[in-house]
Order: C-alpha cells, then structure tokens, then sequence
C-alpha cells in the first residue's frame, strides 16, 4: 500500500517526465541539481587557490593557472551558482504555490529557460576543458577581446545563452506575479518573498540583454580582430566597462534580493509574529531594484570617469543603503518581543543579518570614492562581495533550503544536525573573509598567486576558515540526502507557518491545489502573543 | 463554465503582458548599441559625418517605406484577426511577408554595394574616409544586421501563423497570437525608423 497520497513526485517516476516537465516544482529540483554541480566545480577552484595562498612564494599553481581558476571560480558562482539559486529553485517551487496558482503563467517557457540554462553550462564547461580563460568574470577589453589566449568566445557564448534563461525565467515570474494571484491576494498581502522575486524579475529583465549585447559585442572585436572597444581605431575600453557594470550591478542585487526575501519569510515564523513595517519591506525592495540600476560607476571610479561622475555614482550609492538598512531595521523591530526559537532556518537567518550588515556597511566604505582609491583592487573588496554574496545569498540560500525542504520533499531533515551546520557556516565563513578586509587594508592586491610574507598569518587564518566553511555546505548535502529516505514524514505545515504553500499537502499534489484558494487576511496573521502583537502592528 | 473562461481571459492578458516585457528587454538589447553609437559620435562628430556620406541614401529610404508600409499591413492582419476573417488574414499576413522579403533584399544589394566600396573596417576600408568613421561603420553593420535578424525572426513567426492559419478549425484561436506577432513586428519597425535617421540621415547634412 502507498503510504503517500499521489503529488508531483510519485506521479511519474520515468526520466523522460522529468526531462520534459513543466510542472514548477519539477523545473525548481532540475535547477536545484544542476546548479549544485556547478557550484562543486567552483568551489574546487576555490579550494585550490586558497591553498596556494598558504604560503607567500606561488608554489602549487603557476599564475597563469590561477588566473584561470579565478576566472572559473567567479564566472560559474554568478551566472551558474548565484543569479539561479533562489530565483530558479526556490523561485520556481514557490511562486505560484505562494500566490495560490497552478502554475507560472508560462510553463513551456519555463522548461525552455532550463535548457538554455543548461546548454550556456555546457559552453562554458567546454571552455573550461579546453583550457579555461583568464579574462577575469569581468571579460575587461581589450585584455578579452585582442590579447588573452584562452577560450573567451567559449565562454563568453555559454554566459550569453544562459542570460537568455535568465531573461525568461525574470519575464516569467513578472507575468505570473502581475496576473495568477488568487482571489483575495491584493499587492499588500503578498509574501515578502513574492515582492523580492518582483524586484529581482524586473532587474532580470532590464538588465540581462545589456549584458547580452555586451558580450556579443566583445565577441565580435574578438573574431573580427577590430573593434569598438579597441583603441586602435579611437576605441574606448572604458565603455565596455560601462555596459558591463549597467548590467552586472543590477545583477549584484539578482543576487541578495532574493535572500532578503527568504529571509523576510523565516523571521516571522520563528518569532510567532507579524513582520514589522510591511509595506516599507515590501516598497524596499523595489526601491533597491530602481536605485540599483543607477550605481554601476561605482565600480568605474579609478577608471578614467570624471570626477564628477564619481562624485554622482558616489551619493546614489549611499542612497541604496537606505532600502537595505530599512529591511535590516524592520527584521530586528519583527524579533523584538517575539516568541523567538533558533530551529536551523531562524539560525541561518540571524546569521544573516550579522553577516548582511557588514557587508553593507563596508560597501558604503567602497562607495566612498577617497577611500575606494585606497582599496580599489584589494581584497577588501574581495571580502565586502563575499560578505554579501556568500555571506547573505548562499547563508540565505541554506536557511530557504531547510525551511521548505519539508514541503519539498515530504521529509524533515534532522534538526540538531540542521543547527550544528548553521554554525559551522557562520564560524567558516567569518574565519575565511574576515582576515580579507584586514589584508585588503593593508594592501594585498586581489587576483595574485604570490603575495608579501608580512600577510601570510591572515592567509593561513583565512584558508584555515574556508576548510570550515567546506564543511558547512558539506554537511547539509549528506543529511539532506540521508533525510529524503530516512527522515520523519512531514505534514503539511511543520512549522505552522502562515503563507498558501503550507495549505497544501507535503510534497504539494500536481496542481497544487484542489481550487484557488481564498486569501482573506494579511500575510504573517501570527497567532497573537500577549502584547507582542501590538508590537507588531506597524 | 465561468471558472473556465476566467482562466482563458487570464491566459491572454498574462500573454500580452508578457509581449511587452518582452519587448523592453529588447530595447535594452538595442540600447546598448545606440549607447555606443551616441558616445562616438560625441567623441568623433566630423569622422560620423564623412562616413554616413558614404551610405546609400536611397536604398535607405526605399526601405523605410517598405517597412512601414509592411507594418500597416501587419496592423490590417491584426484586425482582420478580430473579425475572425480567414481569408483577410492570409492575405494580410502574406503582403507583409512579401514586404519583409523585399526589405531583405534591397538590404542584401545595399550590403553588396557597401562590400565594393570597402566599407568594411579594417585593413582595406576605404582611404577617403578618415580613421574614426570605421567605427561608425562597424556599428552601421552590427545594427542593421542585428535588425536583420530580427527581420528574419519575424518573417519565420509570420510563416508558422500563415501556415496555422490555413487550417480552418485554427483561424479564431490564432487572434491573440497574431496580435502578439504584430506586437513583434511594430518594434522591429520602430527600431529601423531610428536607424534609418542615425546611420542615414544627420551625417549628410552635418
């Protein structure tokens, strides 16, 4: 006897119902193994230049090697790790359960994003067999397109293809948002994760085909041997930087929107109680949307852009700390008098905002443009990036990962497990990029494999912190696994969460639900606690 | 059945709406090249103006009108859709194809011309026009060839509902994506009416 009643797993076991699916949450678990993949191999990279760090001399890899394995590292933890991660696993699983639909609004489309995620992977795994590329993520002219002699156009397509995913999967979730919500579900009762999936599909869709075009453009100076970011005929390779950095610091926020919005779910579980300030969370994450397509000078500032450029990029950068400290404000004000209990997802979240906060506040130090002069290529700016792209996404990442596992999978993992790697991840990741900001401080450039001896104890400290940070993201891959067969059954709503996800069974039937539900209330309607609930009431 | 037709009219408004987002991430795909285009134009205004002189100005104009020609059949498709007139659309649908076609191939003359005259930057481009006018000439064939493109994408879309059409039972149900279509087709004529003035027209006179 099937002790399960039939959902979107055990309706069809064959390879062939998965490969062409376009079921929502069989797309979120095709994304969800194929990103882990990619993010094995960028991790190796990592690994292997972590360890050639240990000591000053550049002993275990030649730089042109670890040129390349920077360029890996960085390329494949942003467009084949990071910008897929919450958008296209839990994105996908949640968004139209969240909003009480049946599906997205364009299911065939959305497979079809897969497999151009997939294809663009396969490109750039291919450039990688064929020998890597040194360029940097960056693709920098005319360093890419006229002097490196690795295999940019391989890799350059594969990110290109994948973009068009990208694009498809934003458009996706913009239509589905903006028309399946169910009767009842007005704009201001929506998830908090639903509005950072709106914010984050409006840069995907704006920005994405800039880089398109970019790339395209870079590519064709490299095969025609002439171009428009070449000086040779008059060029300006500043202009390609420009084009780049429209894109990709819209993309920067595709990579932590998301994760305020997991994050701006788990709080008010854990604390029994109503989010605190809901519109000013929900308009803050459009507001980072918008401020954030106007800061990508930042990036540009010892570049050769005039000085008041820079001074103009400068304020509209401290502008967007306003939006993100809101959140971090109003997720504080929601623990407040909460009825507050550290399950895995709560300790993964709390760490986040400790880690979101430092990354922040040293990326207003970036975005000041005497002291980015001094720091400008260091690994200050390496640590300030991690803070919040590791740090805030990937700790985000986790925490959603556990939170919905149940509804995922129908299992529970095992919870002192769960709170032991929370842990773990928090001490790895501050021991591996804390010593960074002190070495970028002190001046130790970025992207080099041999470095002063004066830096080493930071070094060794920092590679000591990413052993344990390995073991952070290791542990949850062997219980999460072991969970799937050997964990408890899960009922629908293990944590007695609000939200339409948790209405229907665990793992969700086919059509999520048996009829569009009604929404009648705010979101976050936690059962009151004595006075904490007035607390709550912004 | 009111449940059902719910769906269906959510169905084509989500279809709708999400045309048009398609169509600003292509305004942004086109953007990045008129970026480019303003910026050199800014740095090199004397270099622009010689090498748009060596554009052919009449194939320019030709097309234009064809192109706009060819997007009011479009619109006529598009309502022949509504009124659920089989016949009007094939024939709507098939000028504007006629018309795509004959877009193309002006262009590819045009192209041939621009070949014989070394239009091309690099090594061989033409010695009257003085260094910086290759990067107006470089952008000249990325824009007009990306728009070509374009083009090309169109004429296959127009064929798959051309095709669609004949079949009778599927005439009504197509009404939403020939609109869709149309959509399509307005913005790539949009894109033109800015190229034809750009790469043209204000060089000449300049």
């Amino acid at each position: 006897m099937n002790p399960n009643p039939v959902n979107y797993l055990n309706t069809d076991y064959t390879i062939k119902s998965w490969l062409l699916t376009t079921d929502h949450k069989r797309i979120g678990i095709l994304y969800l193994c194929s990103i882990l993949i990619f993010f094995a191999i960028a991790v190796y990279a990592a690994a292997l230049m972590r360890l050639e760090l240990l000591t000053p001399a550049g002993d275990l890899v030649l730089s042109d090697t670890y040129n390349k394995l920077f360029t890996i590292h960085g390329v494949l933890m942003v467009w084949f790790f990071l910008i897929p991660s919450i958008p296209s696993v839990l994105g996908n699983f949640l968004v139209p359960l969240m909003i009480g639909a049946r599906d997205v609004a364009f299911p065939k489309l959305n497979l079809l994003s897969w497999y151009l995620f997939m294809v663009g992977g396969f490109f750039t795994l291919h450039a990688v067999i064929l020998g890597g590329v040194d360029t940097g993520w960056t693709f920098y002219t005319p360093y890419s397109s006229t002097y490196s002699n690795t295999h940019v156009i391989e890799m350059a397509l594969g990110i290109f293809i994948a973009g068009f995913g990208s694009i498809l999967t934003g458009l996706n979730f913009l239509i589905t948002i903006q028309k399946m919500r169910t009767p009842g579900l007005t704009w201001f009762r929506l998830p908090l994760f639903i509005w950072s999936m709106y914010a984050t599909s409006i840069i995907l869709v704006l920005a994405t085909p800039v880089l398109a075009i970019t790339l395209l453009l870079m590519g064709i100076e490299r095969i025609w041997g002439i171009g428009i970011f070449n000086p040779k005929l008059g060029g300006d390779p500043v202009l390609f930087q420009h084009l780049f950095w429209f894109y990709s610091h819209p993309a920067v926020y595709i990579m932590i929107l998301p994760g305020m919005g997991v994050i701006s779910e788990i709080i008010p579980c854990f604390s029994r109680k109503k989010i605190f300030g809901y519109k000013f969370v929900a308009c803050s994450s459009v507001a980072i949307a918008v401020i954030g397509f106007l800061v990508w000078g930042h990036h540009m500032f010892v570049s050769s852009q005039s000085i008041y450029a820079g001074i103009t990029f400068s304020l509209l950068s401290f502008l967007v700390s306003i939006p993100s400290a809101i959140k971090v404000f109003n997720w504080t004000a929601t623990l407040y008098r909460g009825s507050i209990s550290f399950e895995a997802p709560m300790l993964y979240a709390t760490g986040f905002i400790g880690l979101f906060v430092i990354g922040g506040l040293t990326g207003l130090f970036l975005a000041t443009l005497a002291v980015d002069v001094h720091v400008h290529g260091t690994y200050f700016v390496v640590a300030h990036f991690h803070y919040i792209m590791v740090g805030g996404m990937v700790t985000a990442f986790m925490g959603g990962i556990h939170y919905w596992w149940p509804k995922i999978t129908g299992r529970l993992y095992p919870e002192k497990w769960g709170q032991f790697s929370a842990i773990i991840l928090f001490v790895g990741f501050n021991l591996t990029f804390f010593p960074q900001f002190i070495l970028g401080y002190l001046g130790m450039p970025r992207r080099v494999h041999d470095y002063a001896p004066e830096f080493q104890i930071y070094n060794v400290i920092s590679t000591a912190g990413a052993t344990i940070l390995g073991l952070g993201y290791l542990l949850p891959i062997i219980y999460l696994t072991w969970s799937l067969k050997n964990g408890k059954r899960a009922d629908a709503n293990p944590w007695s969460a609000t939200g339409l996800e948790w209405k229907t069974a665990s793992p969700p039937p086919e059509h999520n639900f048996a009829k569009p539900p009604v929404v009648t209330e705010d979101a976050y309607n936690y059962p009151p606690l004595g006075k904490a609930k007035e607390a709550g009431d912004a | 059945m009111p449940e059902q037709n719910q769906i269906v009219a959510q169905q084509r408004e989500a279809a709708t709406l999400g045309m048009w987002a398609f169509l600003a991430t292509e305004v942004l795909f086109f953007g990045g090249l008129f970026v480019s285009y303003t910026v050199y134009r800014h740095f090199y205004f004397a270099d622009f103006a010689a090498a748009s002189r060596h554009t052919d100005v009449t194939f320019g104009t030709i097309n234009s009108i064809i192109l706009l020609t060819s997007s009011f059949t479009m619109a006529l498709a598009v309502r022949a859709a509504k009124m659920a007139s089989q016949r009007l659309v094939s024939r709507h649908l098939l000028l504007t194809i006629f018309l795509g076609i004959f877009f193309l191939v002006i262009k590819g003359f045009e192209y041939h011309k621009d070949i014989v005259d070394h239009l091309i930057p690099g090594p061989h481009f033409n010695a009257e026009i003085p260094l910086h006018g290759q990067i107006f000439f470089y952008l000249y064939w990325i824009m007009t060839g990306l728009h070509g493109v374009h083009i090309i994408i169109g004429l296959a879309i127009m064929s798959i509902l051309l095709g669609l059409n004949a079949r009778r039972t599927a005439s009504l149900k197509n009404s939403q994506a020939i609109e869709l279509a149309g959509l399509y087709w307005h913005f790539v004529d949009i894109v033109w009416l800015y190229l034809y003035p750009l790469l043209y027209l204000v060089g000449r006179h300049a």
